[in-house]
């Protein structure tokens, strides 16, 4: 199991047990402390062509907890890509200031692109500069995976065997649909909640049908809420409807509130990739269940040990 | 460029043979005019275009000749996109050679654009690649942002 200079693009490029030693590596650093010698004297490039709260910032704490130093813009307001530059020139750049570069861009299968790039370079004599997506457009968000999946298995000790439901947006969130693939190396349940036009894609229900893997569809949240073992809400969201009537129509349709999470069961854990909207009450963020913001607090750890491994610092 | 149509199932019997060149046969009805246009086999050739021509496998099919033209692994890549069935027949002196199905690879780079608008290979200048799915029907899936579409549906270069 090499992850030296592996670039982070898709979760399917990943088996289960190399999941399983990202997960292993995360849950050694939470315990033992981070090791600031890890990556002293390296650069992480930080670039953000997008919007990003958690994935940026747990990403900036992650390498400089393992003593690197970064470099970043947010927004492309103030670079050249303002002029014009190209995604390729951008990254043959900044490949020679960092170690690694991170990065979040709007268009899909950019990340992939990127790493090509780093690897065409690599073939020239350089060094390869491994890339690791935050999010290609609505494509995919590997490390979010990544950490949902490690936050299932520090809550509930193991994936195999849970009734996993996953609610809202299932047709245009990309976390749904990569953590659906990661989920069809694990023997779980997955119960699909949405209304039909948001219901996961054909492609998506194929792919698990292919894996034998178990899953239902439902309209109704009730229909699953005593049964779950984690909740993934996800945020409808409305800048990825055609028609604003649509949007209106499903709008505010699932609602979790602290009287609904009484239902639950005690050892259920309420996921959300963030941002949420109205789909989770703020009255459920005091109950023991509800574990959004831990789940990202668990970006650290899981970046930090994806770090450290693409670049060389543990084996 | 001469065409015809509603043509007996031996192709012989009114396609007049050439020399030297190619024959793609069995190419779907209805494609033919198309798939010369994509080939550039407007001008200079002898060109010969069968249309709904009978075929005792698909029913009805288009057929095309072409004086002194040989083609290249690109363009057989093309017109597997389109027609996955088809066969070039490669003749010289009158004798045909060589008998080569047009298959789908199993990567295709620089042939067909990413039906996804909001992949990197449209809105950048990369080199569009799709990999096949399937191959009955032809689904592409492309190498950089993993949207899948049926061949028929993808706009080629």
């Amino acid at each position: 199991m090499d992850f030296k200079h592996r670039d982070v693009v898709s979760i399917k490029d990943f088996s289960r047990p190399e999941l399983e030693k990202i997960f292993e590596t995360a849950e050694g650093m939470e315990r033992k402390g981070y090791d600031k010698s890890l990556l002293s004297g390296k650069s992480v490039g930080l670039l953000f062509y997008e919007p990003s709260t958690r994935t940026r910032l747990s990403f900036d704490t992650a390498a400089q907890r393992l003593g690197a130093d970064t470099i970043w813009f947010a927004g492309v307001e103030g670079t050249s890509v303002m002029k014009g530059e190209t995604l390729k020139d951008t990254i043959e750049t900044v490949a020679n200031y960092a170690d690694a570069i991170v990065m979040r861009h709007p268009y899909d299968g950019s990340a992939r692109w990127a790493a090509e790039v780093t690897t065409a370079r690599a073939k020239r004599g350089e060094a390869k500069v491994p890339i690791v997506s935050g999010g290609d457009g609505k494509n995919e968000h590997p490390t979010q995976t990544m950490l949902d999946l490690y936050s299932m298995v520090r809550t509930q000790g193991r994936i195999d065997g849970l009734d996993i439901a996953m609610v809202g947006d299932l047709k245009y969130g990309r976390t749904v649909h990569s953590l659906s693939y990661a989920l069809s190396m694990y023997d779980c349940r997955i119960h699909y909640v949405a209304p039909d036009m948001l219901q996961i894609p054909d492609h998506v229900a194929s792919f698990l049908s292919s894996k034998s893997v178990a899953f239902t569809k439902h309209s109704k949240l009730e229909e699953v809420m005593g049964k779950a073992d984690i909740v993934y809400m996800t945020r409808i969201q409305k800048e990825r409807f055609p028609d604003e009537n649509e949007y209106n129509k499903v709008k505010g349709l699932y609602c979790i509130n602290r009287e609904m999470l009484s239902r639950a069961k005690p050892n259920m854990r309420l996921m959300h990739p963030l941002p949420r909207v109205d789909e989770i009450a703020t009255d459920s963020d005091q109950d023991a269940r509800a574990y959004y913001f831990k789940e990202a607090g668990n970006g650290v750890p899981v970046r930090a040990a994806l770090l450290a491994l693409v670049m060389g610092a543990v084996q | 460029m001469t065409t015809f149509s509603e043509g007996p199932a031996k192709k012989g019997l009114i396609v007049s043979p050439i020399e030297n060149g190619t024959v793609l046969d069995h190419l779907p009805a209805g494609k033919g005019i198309m798939i010369a246009e994509m080939l550039g086999l407007k001008e200079g050739s002898v060109v010969i275009i069968g249309q709904n021509l009978r075929s005792t496998k698909y029913g009805k099919k288009d057929l095309i000749k072409v004086e002194n033209r040989f083609l290249t692994d690109e363009e057989c890549s093309k017109i597997a996109l389109i027609a996955p069935n088809a066969t070039a027949n490669i003749i010289r002196d009158s004798i045909m050679r060589e008998k080569r199905d047009v298959a789908v690879p199993d990567i295709v780079e620089g042939v067909a654009l990413c039906a996804n608008a909001n992949c990197i290979t449209n809105r950048e200048k990369v080199q569009p690649r799709l990999r096949t799915v399937s191959r009955s029907p032809t689904v592409m899936a492309c190498t950089y942002c993993g949207f899948e579409a049926r061949a028929q549906d993808l706009k080629l270069r």
